[in-house]
């Protein structure tokens, strides 16, 4: 280890391929994260090119005007047939590559340990594993798509799945399993770290409030992605030998599939919005300086949503399950609105008389709480059974799922990049710059998706590559907001890169946080701090405590006696 | 290893904990609590199939009963649950071993462990895989069999759905009690039993590894009372693996 305690963990280890090396074989959990972020970023590029082909195509209700008419062997393919092989890799490599691991593993690997006080990880070589496992599944995932892709949608519902012969279902479904492994590894990783790597005196309520939803999502990960992973089995098994499980003509069952499928897939949708929602938190409170509202009421919405989240996944079946199931999984569907709300609520209150700086990462959280409200309260329409007879398989579905994931994972995804980019970069962003960039995302998406609530309620159904005319004009304006996300994540890519060749070295707290990552130096050194960080303070006393490397003349804090308790 | 003032100390004694951990007994706490929501993964990922198993056998009540008195051998199956449960009890008196600092303990118990493992494998695959398979007792759309004494057997039909309907008339035809006739959904009950077999079999063959990598550790003088997780960490997994058997066993050949 050497005298190398005090060097930055980005700095250079002798000749570049050294450096490399020491990249490759690292189990510091700074660099883990940085790499899962490089290769998450990647994993998103992907997909929202597809995603931007696939609006592209539906500006045209007539087929194969974006897409080419394609041939393969003997059969014909039409832009029909591209199409659905676009949508599923589209739905493929977002939820699995995308955004089951960008906050967990990216932000919260470089993050949960440091705000723990912590040097790493529990198991740093597990960590440096599940990298090397989700680069695996993801090699097989693209190896699918060039062996001719899926045309399955994510969800790989039997029997179509078990029956097609087009593309490469088995490997793909084989990245997905195990691109599981990595995710389960994590999940675990990061519970056993906040049990037993904890400084001295920090109890569970001194947590950051990100930790907290880091470690709601680990459990949801820890048990529901093995159901996920025995799913695929029985899937790729029924492939190779028809073993007939989920095959109606051998006394199979194909709902079963449903069911099994969806007990991951429903809690997976937790393990995709619980961190965005411990992003926001932070960014909140330290963008608003103010003591976050209902600290507890915050930290055990989370548990509540992760437990809840094993409780609802038959509402993906209303259509395929028994009436008296429908009932049960509707009325538990809506418990999930109330610790979702509680959040909100506890965002706006802190929010309330606060003083905000409206920099990039805060205008990423405001319009997280814009369009999350309108994902979530979209959210009881389809757990209601009437309504979502009418609404099932339309773009309402699409429009809901999507402000709830992009609206408001990718959105509290790129908010904490830019609020955590100066401390693992050591650079500043600019910030200018971002603000346009944020304002241009936020338009687009709700120009690409709000439009999609209207086409879904005149009953236009999700997954067609083609539709009568009447839907021509929202589909024109949901595709020009596509082209705008484009756009403005295109800006701030050039902001990041423009940051990382010549931007303004970072200070240690830019922001005036108080949680341990902003106490370290950016970037932080090998082992996060020189010595074990001491709890002084809790993670969100804005109104008694100047931020750490803060001048107290920078920084007045109210008079002690005008302070009402918070909770 | 530092070797300045610890040469003449055994690896165990010697054991520094890693570098983030703030002692050797927050590091065990921390392992065996990984080990622990390992485990819980493997029970989620097992209950895959007893849901699967579940849902047949409340579909086929009749069929389910008939397969599993048929197909399986409750003895073979039992000998191999005792075996497996004396394994479990040799690889905690070889964790008792690295707690009394007895390395011989620990590596006959361990070898003990290891030879019911490889009898439990052995077991699997020579007396019920291979003549399941030579007799084409599998899984889906593999399934041949023919039957015993049954002269609609000879027509090996291959389409599953037509060899529904033929087996079925078999099966009004004779007297389940004396001449078992194959029921039109065997094929499920052998699909839930190959699959759930066979991934079990491969977690014993996995812990066989792991067993094998300990006792080389153990010959090593690794474990000692000061330092023995990863020894506790393959009983923990060897328990589980065991427990699995032991709702398998009943599930498919007894009841």
């Amino acid at each position: 280890m050497g005298g190398h305690h005090d060097v930055s963990y980005l700095a250079p280890k002798g000749t570049p391929l050294q450096t490399l090396l020491a990249w490759m074989f690292t189990v510091d959990h700074k660099k883990i994260g940085v790499m899962y972020l490089v290769a998450t970023t990647f994993a998103f590029a992907l997909g929202g090119l597809a995603a931007l082909l696939l609006r592209a195509e539906l500006m045209y209700p007539e087929i194969g005007q974006v897409l080419p008419e394609y041939k393969a062997g003997a059969t014909t393919i039409t832009a029909n047939n591209l199409y659905n092989r676009a949508f599923s890799l589209h739905g493929v490599i977002m939820v699995f590559l995308f955004i089951i691991p960008a906050i967990p593993a990216a932000l919260g690997n470089i993050f949960l340990p440091i705000m723990l006080g912590a040097k790493d990880v529990a198991f740093p070589k597990l960590n440096l594993l599940s990298w090397y496992i989700y680069v695996f599944g993801g090699i097989i995932a693209v190896y699918a798509l060039i062996a001719g892709g899926v045309e399955t949608g994510w969800t790989f519902y039997t029997p179509y799945s078990t029956t097609t012969n087009w593309g490469a279902v088995t490997a793909m479904v084989l990245a997905a399993f195990i691109l599981g492994f990595s995710s389960i590894l994590t999940g675990l990783n990061f519970i056993v770290t906040t049990h037993k790597l904890r400084v001295p005196g920090m109890g569970w309520f001194d947590m950051p409030l990100f930790v907290w939803a880091i470690y709601a999502t680990a459990i949801i990960q820890v048990l529901a992605t093995p159901v996920l992973a025995i799913t695929l089995i029985m899937l790729m098994c029924e492939r190779m030998f028809h073993i007939g499980i989920f095959d109606p003509s051998m006394g199979g069952d194909p709902v079963l599939f449903q069911h099994f499928f969806w007990f991951y897939s429903h809690p997976a949708v937790y393990i995709m919005i619980l961190p965005g929602m411990g992003i926001i938190s932070e960014i909140i409170t330290v963008h608003c300086r103010k003591r976050i509202f209902g600290y507890r009421a915050i930290a055990f919405s989370s548990i509540a949503i992760a437990a809840i989240s094993f409780l609802v996944w038959g509402h993906h079946l209303f259509t395929s399950e028994t009436p008296a199931a429908n009932v049960v999984f509707s009325a538990l569907t809506f418990l999930v609105a109330i610790p979702t709300a509680i959040k909100v609520f506890n965002w706006v209150s802190t929010m309330y008389k606060s003083s905000i700086v409206w920099n990039t990462p805060m205008l990423y959280a405001a319009s997280f709480l814009f369009n999350f409200t309108i994902g979530g309260l979209t959210g009881p329409p389809l757990a209601t059974l009437a309504t979502d007879v009418h609404l099932h398989d339309t773009y309402f579905v699409v429009a809901h799922f999507h402000y709830v994931m992009m609206g408001g994972t990718v959105f509290a995804f790129v908010g904490g990049l830019h609020h955590w980019w100066p401390k693992f970069t050591g650079r500043m962003l600019n910030d200018n710059i971002g603000r346009i960039a944020a304002v241009i995302v936020f338009l687009g998406f709700n120009m690409t998706f709000f439009t999609q609530f209207f086409l879904g309620t005149q009953g236009m159904p999700r997954r067609y590559a083609t539709y009568v005319d009447d839907f021509h004009h929202l589909h024109m304006i949901s595709t020009i907001g596509s082209w705008l996300i484009g756009l403005g994540f295109l800006i701030h890519l050039l902001v990041f890169i423009q940051s990382l060749l010549g931007g303004e070295k970072a200070p240690k707290n830019p922001y005036g946080g108080l949680t341990f990552e902003w106490e370290a130096d950016s970037p932080p050194i090998e082992h996060n701090f020189p010595h074990e960080p001491v709890m002084t303070h809790g993670p969100y006393d804005f109104d008694t405590v100047v931020p750490p490397h803060w001048d107290p003349k920078d920084y007045p804090l109210p008079d002690p006696s005008k302070i009402k308790p918070a909770h | 290893m530092t070797t300045t003032d610890t040469h003449d100390l055994k690896p165990h004694e010697a054991y520094i904990p890693g570098h983030h951990w703030r002692n050797a007994e927050d590091e065990l706490e921390g392992a065996k609590l990984g080990m622990w929501l390992f485990l819980a993964t493997e029970v989620l990922m097992f209950s895959g199939f007893f849901c699967a198993y579940a849902v047949f056998r409340m579909l086929y009540p009749e069929n389910w009963h008939e397969a599993s008195r048929h197909y399986l051998n409750w003895k073979i199956g039992a000998a191999n649950t005792a075996v497996l449960l004396l394994s479990s009890f040799t690889i905690v008196l070889a964790i008792r071993g690295a707690q009394l600092g007895k390395r011989g303990m620990i590596l006959w118990n361990l070898l003990i462990t290891q030879a019911c493992a490889a009898f439990f494998l052995i077991v699997k695959l020579g007396w019920e895989y291979w003549p399941k398979y030579k007799k084409g007792e599998l899984p889906g759309a593999n399934f041949m069999y023919a039957g015993h004494g049954t002269e609609h057997a000879a027509a090996t039909v291959t389409d599953p759905t037509a060899m529904g309907q033929i087996v079925e008339v078999a099966a009004g035809a004779h007297d389940a009690a004396q001449h078992f006739a194959p029921m039109a959904h065997d094929q499920i009950f052998l699909s839930v039993y190959w699959i759930a077999t066979a991934t079990h079999g491969l977690h014993v063959f996995i812990g066989m590894l792991v067993i094998a990598w300990a006792m080389i550790k153990a010959w090593k003088w690794q474990y000692g009372p000061r330092h023995y997780t990863s020894l506790e960490n393959i009983g923990l997994y060897w328990h589980l693996v065991d427990i699995i058997w032991i709702f398998l066993f009943p599930l498919l050949y007894l009841v």
